[in-house]
């Protein structure tokens, strides 16, 4: 038996060190595909920018008093978030789990379900904060001018991805296998994407919709960088971010449940 | 008596209506290296899932390095090293990188960081590999890398699940000496194994599983003398002659097992009158192994 001097204090939950060490295993990996990564998470919101920046800005020239450009350079923020949050975390936990056995190798060592799946959250909404600012910066190219607000674009980006990535690994949790996914993202992350408010105002909607809107985390994420970018709207943007944050510690929860019943027996 | 430092009593694990650990008691004390023996679906995996709280068991006791699973998991952990029976490293980085992000998540400081990481690229003959891409690397040397990582932070107890399974002879050999140098620097070892040899060689006391419970336990040459005495008689022959080898043994109140090509006679030293023709050899732990486990794979 272990005498008590050995035993030392029992360890608590969320440790700094196991989140680090699989933080580190993130960091490492990504310097070995960073560029595929950076490079899918930069073409694609830029080809939906310039498509409808071109393509409907040549029909619109304004809408809802912003130019059509910087309407859909602000509005393709959350698209970008989604892109690099919920895809990743859906795909990439369902490989590291089925296919790689990562997180068995992870969990043999002294790291809890809980800290591995906050750590890879975490991991996720950072990365998935700073592409997010790509087709902001794409659009700066075509003419929105810059602002101080511009800066906490990368933070509404990181609250939003995060409760995305908790979105993308809760699903690949309980998936029986990757056909699941087709499933929720054409029923689920096709329609939040299209009713985010990203190309198009909501405002012309009927009210029971307008009202639905604010249940769909993506549009509090499109209003929140627009108005970053463009002027702040006081407690409605707070309350946004409030409900951004109910989302992600909400999803955050419901991620450790799918896992912790995926991973241990 | 030395300190245990796996200590296992009653424990059940059930999957639905299956049980797959049942009423297991397991010692494994400080310094030793003990086989865990069985055939595949003995509930051997299991085992070590329970070691490291990958699967909680639904009864029993269990204590690893003197503390209580799976409440204090996470601390057992910290000084345990788990070599996988499946592959899971990661391929796409090199072999140093590897170890690097095992030596963060086994927390050991940045002061002896680098130590340890070329201590484990010495001990398992990477140091010229150590920027080779795990998937260029041959089969041997992956499972090198596996041991390897397991054992970056020098962990108090080593959990080998089946470590040279699906390996050539040749490589087999190879990690027998490294587990053999790991387990004579006082490392205590827990190996599962189908492979009969492989517990003879390494293993200073072997408990054999079958149907998720212990079966027999004890130092190898023990309990081949007490299962199956010094020698056995090995009678070769058409099926339907060894059909009748068999019950005449089985008449003469001898034990007997079937090889597959052969009828072995087992304890044929202590018989008194019995004879029948065939080869005499020493018995050996795989005469012990399927008399115990039965000859039929379910």
């Amino acid at each position: 038996m272990a005498t008590a001097a050995s035993r030392g204090a029992r360890l608590g939950r969320l440790e700094r060190s196991a989140l680090t060490g699989v933080l580190v295993r993130e960091a490492v990996n990504y310097s070995s595909y960073w560029k595929s990564s950076t490079f899918s998470s930069t073409v694609e919101p830029t080809i939906y920018l310039l498509a409808f920046g071109f393509g409907f800005g040549s029909l619109v020239s304004t809408i809802g008093g912003y130019d059509y450009v910087d309407f859909v350079g602000t509005g393709t923020v959350a698209t970008a978030v989604l892109f690099s949050s919920a895809f990743p975390a859906m795909f990439g936990t369902f490989v590291k789990y089925q296919f790689q056995r990562t997180y068995d190798a992870i969990l043999a060592a002294p790291v809890d379900t809980e800290e591995l799946v906050t750590a890879e959250a975490l991991w996720i909404a950072t990365r998935a904060g700073v592409y997010g600012c790509v087709p902001m910066l794409v659009a700066m190219v075509f003419g929105l001018d810059p602002s101080w607000g511009m800066l906490a674009v990368p933070f509404i980006g990181w609250v939003a991805g995060f409760g995305w990535a908790c979105f993308g690994i809760s699903i690949a949790g309980y998936a029986k296998s990757f056909e699941n996914f087709n499933y929720v993202v054409s029923a689920v992350l096709t329609p939040l994407f299209l009713l985010a408010g990203s190309f198009f105002p909501l405002d012309n909607f009927p009210q029971w919709a307008q009202v639905l809107a604010n249940l769909n985390p993506l549009h509090h994420c499109v209003v929140l960088v627009r108005h970053a970018v463009f002027g702040w709207d006081g407690w409605t943007d707070l309350a946004r971010l409030g409900a951004l944050a109910v989302f992600g510690l909400l999803v955050w929860r419901i991620a450790i449940h799918a896992m912790t019943r995926k991973l241990i027996d | 008596m030395a300190d245990l430092a796996i200590r296992l009593r009653g424990v059940v694990k059930r999957y639905g209506s299956i049980t797959a650990v049942d009423h297991l008691d397991l010692d494994v004390p400080e310094g030793t290296c003990v086989g865990l023996l069985g055939p595949n679906g003995a509930g051997k995996s299991t085992t070590m899932r329970l070691l490291t709280a990958q699967a909680i068991a639904d009864e029993g006791e269990l204590e690893v390095l003197g503390f209580r699973l799976p409440e204090e998991s996470k601390q057992a952990r910290a000084q345990c090293g788990v070599v996988p029976q499946l592959d899971n490293l990661d391929t796409t980085l090199t072999v140093e990188q590897n170890l690097l992000v095992f030596a963060h998540l086994y927390r050991i400081g940045r002061s002896e960081r680098r130590e340890a990481i070329e201590r484990a690229l010495k001990m398992s003959k990477l140091v010229d590999r150590r920027d080779s891409r795990v998937d260029k690397l041959s089969g041997g040397m992956r499972r090198r890398l596996l041991i390897a990582r397991a054992l970056v932070h020098r962990p108090r107890l080593a959990l080998l699940d089946e470590p040279t399974v699906g390996l050539d002879p040749q490589v087999r050999q190879e990690l027998w000496a490294l587990i053999d140098a790991l387990r004579s620097q006082g490392t205590t070892i827990l190996m599962s194994t189908h492979y009969i040899e492989e517990a003879q060689r390494l293993a200073d006391t072997v408990l054999i599983m079958s149907h998720g419970s212990a079966v027999a336990a004890g130092p190898p040459s023990k309990l081949v003398l007490e299962h199956a005495g010094h020698e056995v008689l090995e009678v070769y022959g058409p099926p339907a002659r060894l059909a009748e080898v068999e019950a005449e043994a089985g008449a003469a109140g001898m034990r007997t097992r079937r090889t597959g090509t052969s009828i072995s006679i087992l304890g044929v030293d202590g018989a008194n009158g019995f004879t029948i023709d065939g080869e005499r050899r020493p018995a050996n732990l795989e005469d012990v192994f399927v008399l115990l486990t039965g000859e039929e794979i379910a």
